[in-house]
């Protein structure tokens, strides 16, 4: 059983075809990278695994752990392991940063059938990760990402990503708006979240993180179809000559 | 002779009439029962207003008042005893508590040993009793809410309620808790009157609690005429719970000295109709004023939150930060009028109304005005209204939290930044603990 398979996945947004029958086989501790162009359909893809509403899928199936993905609310989807770092994490003024992470842990853990975490074992595993990622406490008693930089807020999703311990992690542009030392320091953090229990999936539009994250897997999606998969040289390849090659279908009538 | 048009009177009206009379005859002659017939007179000449009368728009009294109910009676023993567990909201404040039953001040209930120097409560009727110069003196000068239609109401028919007078200079440091409780058994209607007086320099922290059984269609109008000195201190949280048939009208007539310092909070949840309105006049310069107020209703609820600040002096900063969230097909009114008087020059007034709307059905009517005289002056007023945002409530089940909490979570967050205004923390974690209680009943 892998952990996750795509098969045949369409999905359709406000009546525009976006993904036209994806099909993907992700392992357990599988480093997978998704690169394509803009408007490739990489961000649905994260979105409909993790639930997001708005998205209708027309056709195929998402089994993760052989169950279907698909019939679940994005917080049983959370709860059984599917994190989803986001492109643009939001900001939840007069909700602080950790009421909202012990809130999340053990809404997951009582949807799990878990005990709640006591309070002093989660300040332990809150500021041990933090310290890792170079956050500030301070900033774990500010209102999540209210008046946080591009950086911190990033640095905030794969602390959330470090405590939830997610079984396959969908990192949505997460190089996007960083700078070069914000990068790394991102890209440490997920390096060091690499286990073989745990499968990451990560999506990009440059090979930039690539360097950082070493990736099993590439993907080329275009056009809402996954067109070429490789190993990490593929990136590359791409980094040289662009997309323009996946690119023809889209012109053709 | 001119032809008047006269109104047929409602169920409502004709009951008021028949009351008056009939209190009327129980009277003595006096300033203060002049007082009371002109204010009478006052209503006569006008009826319940409705939706033409502009300050009751989108509160049609004639339509939502359906009759008037008789005058309360003293409270009885089952009446006082239910009142024993009233007012635990405060519970955790430390409040000195003084206990009004049917708008009747109950001494053996209240806790009126060892006052602080400096700091006087007795009740009204023991002052209209006594005819108390210096209440009369206060109903013969004009109060800022002064021609209202509930305020005159309740001036002619105001049966009991607190008086408490803080000496100049003393700043009393435990807070005083009003617990306001309707204890009979059949619907009746309450007029309670209060007096509070801070002066000069003085400080007191009002908390005042209103609230009673689900099912009975009793009617509150209570009014506080507030009067703080120069420099003095005032803050003061109202909490409505009432029951879930009553109507409640509530007017605070507030006139404020110089360099004061007042804050007003109102949290509403309780009542089937509930207008809370607030006439406050900045009679001297250089004062802070910060009003609040966040409304939960659901069901067929309706909550009325109407302002009026005057700038009668300059050199003063207002701010004011109102929101409701509306659930089921419950209806939410602000309308707030900010007045800067002429020389009332460097006023700073802002005004935030906003609403969240968690059904289809709810509504939320914004009226923010400003009627500016004066020329170098700040002022400033928005409303918003909206649903929660589905995105952050994505945010939140991504993480992991079911869609009821994701939605508690939001819903706290956004009541929050107007309790975080409260200056007592101890009030503040009741408010914070009532809106927890509100959430967890939602269906």
């Amino acid at each position: 059983m892998s952990l996750l398979e795509i098969k045949n996945l369409a999905v359709k947004v406000d009546d525009r075809e976006i993904l036209k029958g994806v099909d993907l086989v992700i392992e357990r501790g599988e480093m997978h990278a998704i690169m394509g162009p803009n408007g490739s359909g990489k961000s649905t893809l994260a979105h409909v695994l993790s639930g997001k509403p708005g998205y209708e899928v027309t056709a195929g199936e998402v089994k993760f752990e052989d169950a279907d993905l698909l019939a679940l609310a994005p917080d049983e989807r959370a709860a059984r392991g599917i994190f989803l770092a986001f492109q643009y994490p939001l900001e939840i003024p007069g909700v602080a940063t950790m009421t909202f992470l012990r809130t999340a842990l053990n809404a997951q853990r009582k949807t799990r059938g878990e005990q709640e975490l006591s309070t002093p074992e989660f300040m332990k595993r809150v500021r041990e990760q933090a310290a890792k990622l170079a956050i500030d406490p301070d900033m774990l008693r500010r209102p999540v990402n209210v008046g946080f930089s591009g950086g911190e807020k990033k640095r905030n999703e794969i602390l959330q990503m470090a405590l939830l311990e997610p079984k396959l992690a969908v990192l949505d542009e997460t190089d996007s708006g960083l700078d070069i030392d914000a990068l790394k320091v991102v890209a440490d953090g997920v390096n060091r979240l690499r286990s073989p229990g745990r499968a990451m999936i990560v999506i990009t539009h440059y090979q930039r993180l690539l360097d950082h994250i070493v990736p099993d897997v590439v993907h080329v999606l275009s056009n809402g179809r996954i067109m070429r998969t490789g190993g990490s040289e593929l990136a590359l390849e791409l980094e040289a000559k662009g997309y323009a090659p996946y690119q023809d279908e889209a012109v053709l009538p | 002779m001119t032809a008047e048009i006269m109104p047929i009177r409602t169920a409502a009206e004709s009951g008021f009439a028949e009351a008056f009379a009939a209190l009327r005859g129980g009277l003595a002659d006096g300033a203060i029962t002049a007082r009371r017939e002109a204010a009478f007179r006052h209503f006569e000449a006008r009826g319940l207003p409705h939706r033409r009368v502009e300050e009751w728009k989108y509160t049609d009294l004639r339509a939502l008042m359906r009759d008037a109910k008789p005058l309360a009676g003293v409270p009885d023993a089952a009446a006082k005893a239910r009142a024993k567990s009233a007012g635990n909201i405060f519970a955790a404040a430390d409040a000195r508590r003084i206990v009004l039953v049917d708008g009747a001040l109950v001494p053996e209930l209240s806790d009126l040993a060892r006052l602080e120097p400096g700091l006087r409560i007795y009740s009204l009727a023991e002052a209209l009793g006594h005819g108390s110069p210096e209440f009369t003196r206060r109903l013969a000068t004009a109060a800022p809410a002064e021609g209202d239609v509930a305020y005159e109401l309740n001036t002619a028919f105001m049966g009991d309620g607190a008086i408490v007078e803080v000496e100049a200079g003393v700043d009393v440091a435990r807070p005083l808790h009003l617990v306001f409780v309707y204890g009979a058994h059949r619907a009746t209607a309450v007029f309670s009157r209060s007096l509070v007086i801070v002066g000069a320099g003085a400080g007191l922290t009002l908390l005042e609690s209103h609230e009673g059984p689900d099912g009975v269609d009793y009617q509150i109008n209570t009014a506080l005429d507030l009067v703080v000195g120069d420099r003095a201190r005032l803050n003061r949280v109202k909490v409505n719970t009432e029951g879930d048939a009553a109507l409640h009208l509530a007017t605070l007539s507030a006139t404020i000295g110089a360099k004061a310092n007042v804050s007003d909070f109102a949290f509403l949840t309780g009542g089937l109709v509930v207008r809370n309105q607030m006439f406050v006049k900045c009679a001297g310069a250089g004062t802070t004023l910060d009003l609040g107020g966040a409304s939960l209703l659901k069901g067929r609820q309706h909550g009325d939150t109407t302002l009026l600040v005057d700038h009668a002096a300059g050199g003063c900063q207002g701010r004011e930060l109102f929101k409701s969230v509306l659930d089921g097909a419950s209806r939410g009114v602000f309308q707030g009028k900010i007045i800067v008087r002429p020389g009332a020059q460097k006023t700073d007034s802002r005004m935030m109304t906003r609403a969240l709307l968690l059904s289809e059905d709810a509504e939320a009517d914004n009226k923010p005005e400003l009627e500016i005289f004066a020329d170098d002056v700040q002022c400033g007023h928005g409303a918003t209204s909206g649903a929660l945002d589905d995105n952050l409530k994505f945010y939140l089940m991504a993480r992991g939290i079911p869609e009821k909490e994701a939605e508690a979570l939001l819903i706290q967050s956004f009541v929050g930044e107007a309790i975080e205004t409260v200056p007592h923390e101890g009030a503040r974690d009741a408010l914070a603990a009532a809106t927890l209680r509100w959430l967890g009943e939602r269906p």
